[in-house]
């Protein structure tokens, strides 16, 4: 889980340019974090590469927060 | 020029498709034709492909079938090994007076023309975007630009593409993905080879150079816009009219 999140953590850092104090569990990618729809998509793009899975559309239209990230990528890599 | 590149044309058996395929192989592109029912056409194509020293496959699908469609770019995948420029060129024209097209007509070219270009779009954009390189060249029409009398299906689906081109190009843009149109004018096709003598004459009196164009002149401006020369050109209708439109 540690592992999981400080990779989502650095993809996340990288990609939209904030802080890694900012990327909790509860952020939101596009509330608080400052990412627009195709920051998300960009997201889904990298993380799908980062863990070596297919996340399909239907589930990144779930995908709101951190902590949705985290919870995906341990329940199906 | 496109040395290492794969393509795929969609329409690429006859026509402007077929020029278009050879002209891109010619360049150094492997290329995966999409044809709709011409197996033979097809064939040849990818034969005229292999004898230029390029490899060339052939898939047949209904570019209005995201079925279809996602299986086209997964073959072309697993044979040539990734997309990087994508022609939208298969189009059909069911011509006639818009109170005589039946909706089924329009649908149809809609379908085809309109919808299977978003389709294609849509199924190479995540490997594009993957590899943070691509390039999609619409083909749509001066009709498009200006209509045409007995031809309000094909124009409104023309026109569509060039709306599509702009907002798939902002969009994929800061993935250095580029997307253009081409606007050809009176090609000598199958396609234009069936209006009348009448019909062709009305033409000519309104192109400047006074002649139809080849298949090898809008074949030309493609290979420009899937090549390193044209990487800052997106967004664009590059018209291969000789003139017929000057805006």
């Amino acid at each position: 889980m540690a592992d999981t999140l400080s990779r989502v953590q650095r993809i996340i850092v990288d990609r939209l340019g904030v802080d890694a104090a900012e990327v909790t569990l509860e952020a939101s990618i596009t509330e608080d974090l400052g990412g627009d729809s195709l920051d998300s998509m960009d997201l889904i793009l990298e993380l799908e590469d980062e863990f070596s899975i297919e996340i399909s559309d239907a589930d990144a239209e779930k995908i709101k927060t951190v902590g949705d990230i985290v919870t995906y990528i341990n329940s199906h890599s | 020029m496109l040395k290492e590149k794969v393509a795929l044309v969609t329409g690429g058996s006859r026509g402007i498709g077929r020029a278009v395929a050879l002209a891109l192989a010619k360049a150094g592109a492997d290329v995966a034709i999409v044809y709709a029912g011409n197996q033979n056409a097809a064939e040849d194509t990818a034969t005229a492909i292999r004898d230029e020293g390029r490899q060339a496959i052939t898939i047949q699908a209904d570019v209005s079938q995201s079925a279809d469609v996602d299986r086209a770019v997964k073959e072309t995948m697993s044979a040539l090994g990734r997309v990087d420029i994508l022609v939208n060129n298969a189009g059909i024209a069911r011509d006639n007076l818009m109170l005589r097209i039946k909706e089924e007509d329009w649908d149809q070219v809609l379908d085809t023309n309109l919808k299977g270009v978003f389709l294609f779009t849509k199924a190479v954009t995540r490997s594009m975007m993957k590899q943070r390189s691509g390039r999609i060249i619409n083909v749509s029409s001066v009709v498009g630009l200006i209509g045409n009398p007995g031809q309000a299906n094909y124009t409104a689906a023309k026109a569509g593409v060039l709306g599509l081109t702009k907002s798939a190009a902002r969009e994929l843009a800061s993935r250095n993905i580029t997307v253009n149109a081409i606007a050809p004018g009176f090609i000598e096709t199958d396609m234009t080879e069936k209006l009348g003598d009448e019909a062709k004459e009305n033409m000519l009196e309104q192109i400047p150079l006074s002649r139809m164009g080849k298949p090898e002149d809008v074949a030309q401006a493609v290979v420009f816009l899937a090549s390193d020369y044209a990487s800052y050109i997106t967004g664009q209708t590059l018209n291969v009219d000789g003139g017929m439109v000057t805006m």
